[in-house]
């Protein structure tokens, strides 16, 4: 096909009508529906189990059924997640949680053969209905707003016919008609930033690199998560691979790129392999190569695998481990926009940033500018985990607060506890306080509260945690982390680190608080890079907002949330303990639990770890054990003679 | 070859393999890292051989290469056990007891992290997060996932591991009796 025959967007109509064309074909003949979400977090969940047992029931049972996969919708509390549409029964399609392979024998039984949906195990329908609650009612799904993740858990990732039929690869054509020029002009105007956490404009981004005069321009995808505790990137490459394709092809062809790689993380196998299939299925339907879609424009797109350093999502570590050297950032101006990758002007944008760009395309600037708010259009994705009911991925407005995002959205903190802190952005955000709960999420605000929006990872905290122990754990990421290159950083968040142990053991010397905040701010302005810059900020936040965890450390040798162990001791209250009782003494890893005299239970204090194993084991009529910070305070029972530690006795 | 000491003939066999691939690989930089990641893949670690193999090509000091090696997370120099055990440190584990999780496989297989156990059967490792945060604390044994870990599953899945392997023994021994 040459470029004077058909236009873009008529070759892409085609496409489209033979891809709902298949779609259609796939679906006659199988009246029975079945979708499993089976990305990273539903196999883990035991996905795969699932799918096998659906499997095995329509071959043996013969049923005119299709198992379908798709990726992770995001409810991850729910995993893994079944949607079953049987329209003979007459029910919508209805979603089921926590599907093992004993439902699934029940489901099959029950409502594939016997048309009984078993009500008690459905989460909701997908569509409303006069019978049953939709799913959409559900805080949960209903106050999310899915532009990212719109097409996630509904279509398959591994068939670009299920992309191309839901309307996909549209605005990649559309853009086509366009000059690069107005593009850039469009992204600038919806005012879209950079979702890999600083928030810089990214139309001032390709509008920088695109100004270059340069042979050769590249334009590299960032997906090198590596953020404990944040897996949007990965959800949305296992999800919907070919949005960010998509969006890939439109920065490119806005840029001038000739050459577009992925960075990825080697640590995210089926992400890789999914990228790998979507890219081929891509170069198969013109899509991807010379002539794309009939016009002029051409492009490749190589992955490249990550092999796990924090530092290479900062911008220039990653362009110098792409060049094969040891990932060390290099100090900015020159901006990679203007020199990067071999030298060559160079466009980095995060796998969000780039999978936002289509929807935008195709809906325009006015469209994205009325969602979020006047500075930070569009929509945020977090990763809400912790102490929170409903975990997962969400996917709501720039602007909305967080007691709206953990308590109306997530459902809360669950066992009637109480909310103490979230933190923010991951090991450069900051742990904020309920004082924060009415402060609306975005770039600036965040920035403000001395957290960030970084990679999105949002851990919900109860009052049972503790401030110096989460400060001391992303202290711990950040300084095996540090490239070494700048001293501040590579020595500095060394000291910290072994002053926050000292808290955490109650072994810190008077003035450490305030060791810790000159240090904290000096790490901040002797580093180069952002790792460095913002190493110090769960430090100086938790300082800041919870200085009455320090102070307990510190002068009272007490842990006020019951977690560091070195402070705390578990003993067994005896008015409670039912004599005869053995629930605790066949758990207990390191048989520290014994039997006095009165046949109550007692904790040898020298032989326990701290694990709480314990807790969870005894019976809630009893609930009989107790922790307790400082140690001191839990009273001392002797081991009796008789009852002599397990290991003695092998002995 | 001298080179190769230290090996066995499987690794030497692999390492035989890649020697003959590398001719498609242009000796430049930018290679480095893919290379070493082909090596690790088919050895399951980077033996010194390796990379004096890789440097070679590239026209490098083993000693640069070794630099760039050592500076990724990716990257191990002792090989792993048959049943690698990868403990999850992400932000949710920690705040569930993931390092409870790791002590007690440390204690139980009298490892430290980073140890392979002397009969090469078990290994630990930590990972910085597996992206399954809300079946925390999370291990891995091999490539199966285990979530919602206590130290009482931990017990578990050793035992399985070593019951697996009695029983092989067992049918190995009576396959050579007959």
């Amino acid at each position: 096909m040459s470029a004077s025959e058909t236009s873009p967007l008529e070759a892409w109509t085609a496409l489209q009508a033979e891809a709902q064309q298949r779609e259609r074909q796939r679906a006659t003949g199988h009246p029975i529906q079945i979708t499993v979400g089976l990305a990273s977090c539903g196999i883990a969940a035991g996905g795969m189990e699932t799918q096998a047992a659906f499997a095995e029931a329509i071959a043996t049972q013969g049923l005119p059924a299709e198992l379908r996969t798709v990726g992770c919708c995001g409810h991850c509390y729910a995993e893994p997640v079944v949607i079953i549409d049987h329209p003979q029964s007459g029910f919508p399609a209805l979603f089921y949680h926590e599907v093992n392979p004993g439902k699934v024998h029940m489901l099959v039984r029950n409502f594939l053969l016997g048309g009984d949906p078993c009500l008690e195990h459905v989460m909701g329908a997908m569509e409303a209905n006069d019978l049953l609650p939709a799913v959409n009612d559900f805080a949960r799904f209903g106050l999310e707003k899915r532009i990212v993740m719109e097409r996630c858990g509904r279509i398959d990732p591994a068939s670009i016919a299920a992309y191309l039929a839901d309307g996909g690869y549209g605005a990649l054509a559309s853009a086509l008609a366009l000059s690069p020029a107005e593009i850039v002009a469009r992204i600038t105007a919806a005012g879209l930033r950079g979702r890999g956490g600083a928030g810089y404009p990214t139309g001032e981004k390709w509008r920088l690199a695109a100004s270059q005069s340069a042979t050769e321009r590249h334009l590299i995808c960032n997906a090198d998560e590596g953020d404990p505790g944040a897996y949007m990137d990965r959800t949305l490459i296992e999800s919907n691979p070919h949005q960010l394709i998509e969006g890939m092809l439109i920065a490119a062809y806005a840029v001038g790129a000739s050459r577009a790689k992925i960075y990825i993380r080697a640590e995210y196998p089926l992400a890789v392999s999914t990228l790998e299939v979507a890219l081929a299925q891509a170069r198969q339907h013109g899509l991807l190569g010379d002539a794309i879609l009939g016009s002029h424009f051409g492009i490749e797109i190589e992955i490249f695998q990550g092999s796990g350093a924090f530092v290479c999502g900062e911008e220039t570590a990653l362009i110098r481990s792409m060049e094969g050297f040891r990932g060390t950032p290099r100090h900015r101006p020159p901006y990679p926009s203007v020199s990067g990758l071999f030298d060559a002007p160079t466009v980095i944008n995060n796998v969000k940033t780039l999978s936002i760009v289509p929807p935008i395309i195709a809906k325009g600037a006015d469209w994205f500018r009325g969602i979020g708010t006047a500075e930070s259009p569009g929509t945020a994705i977090f990763s809400v985990v912790g102490d929170v009911t409903h975990p997962g991925l969400v996917e709501i407005p720039m602007g909305v607060t967080l007691r709206h995002l953990i308590f109306d959205v997530c459902g809360g903190i669950p066992d009637q506890k109480h909310f103490k802190a979230a933190q923010i952005g991951g090991p450069s955000g900051g742990c904020l306080n309920e004082t924060f709960l009415d402060t609306p999420i975005d770039f600036d605000t965040l920035a403000e509260a001395g957290a960030m929006m970084g990679s999105g990872g949002l851990v919900v905290m109860n009052a049972e945690s503790c401030m110096v122990d989460v400060a001391r754990f992303f202290l711990e990421f950040t300084q095996k982390e540090s490239c070494g290159k700048c001293a501040f950083c590579r020595i500095g968040t060394h000291h910290l680190l072994t002053c926050l142990e000292a808290l955490t053991k109650g072994k810190a010397e008077a003035g450490a608080l305030e060791l810790l905040q000159t240090l904290s701010e000096d790490i901040c302005n002797g580093s180069l890079c952002g790792l460095g810059k913002t190493a110090p900020n769960p430090v100086l936040t938790s300082l800041r907002h919870f200085a009455e965890d320090y102070r307990a450390h510190l002068e009272q040798q007490r842990c006020p949330g019951l977690t560091c162990r070195p402070l705390i001791a578990h003993y067994i209250d005896l008015e409670k303990c039912a004599r005869g009782c053995d629930a605790c003494v066949g758990v207990c890893p390191v048989a520290a639990v014994f039997t006095t005299s009165t046949r109550k239970k007692g904790i040898d204090i020298d032989l326990c770890i701290q694990c709480g194993e314990c807790i969870a084991a005894c019976p809630p009529q009893y609930d009989a054990v107790r922790v307790v910070s400082p140690p001191a305070l839990a009273p001392r029972v002797e081991r009796p003679q008789t009852d002599p530690p397990k290991n003695a006795e092998e002995g | 070859m001298l080179m190769e000491m230290g090996l066995d003939r499987e690794e030497i066999a692999a390492l035989a393999t890649i020697r003959s691939e590398l001719k498609e690989i242009p000796a430049q930089r930018r290679y480095l890292i893919p290379l070493l990641q082909r090596v690790q893949q088919a050895l399951s670690y980077l033996p010194q051989a390796a990379i004096q193999l890789v440097a070679q090509h590239l026209h490098l000091s083993p000693s640069e290469v070794y630099g760039v090696a050592t500076f990724y997370n990716q990257f191990r120099f002792t090989p792993p056990g048959r049943h690698p055990v990868r403990v999850c440190m992400g932000t949710a584990c920690h705040v569930k007891g993931g390092d409870i999780i790791l002590e007690h496989f440390e204690r139980k297989l009298e490892i430290k992290e980073g140890e392979t156990t002397p009969d090469r059967e078990f290994s630990i490792e930590r990972v910085a997060c597996v992206g399954c945060c809300a079946l925390a604390p999370v291990a891995l044994m091999g490539d199966a996932l285990h979530g919602h870990m206590m130290t009482g599953k931990v017990e578990g899945l050793i035992l399985r591991v070593q019951i697996e392997k009695e029983k092989a023994r067992r049918e190995m021994g009576d396959r050579d009796e007959r």
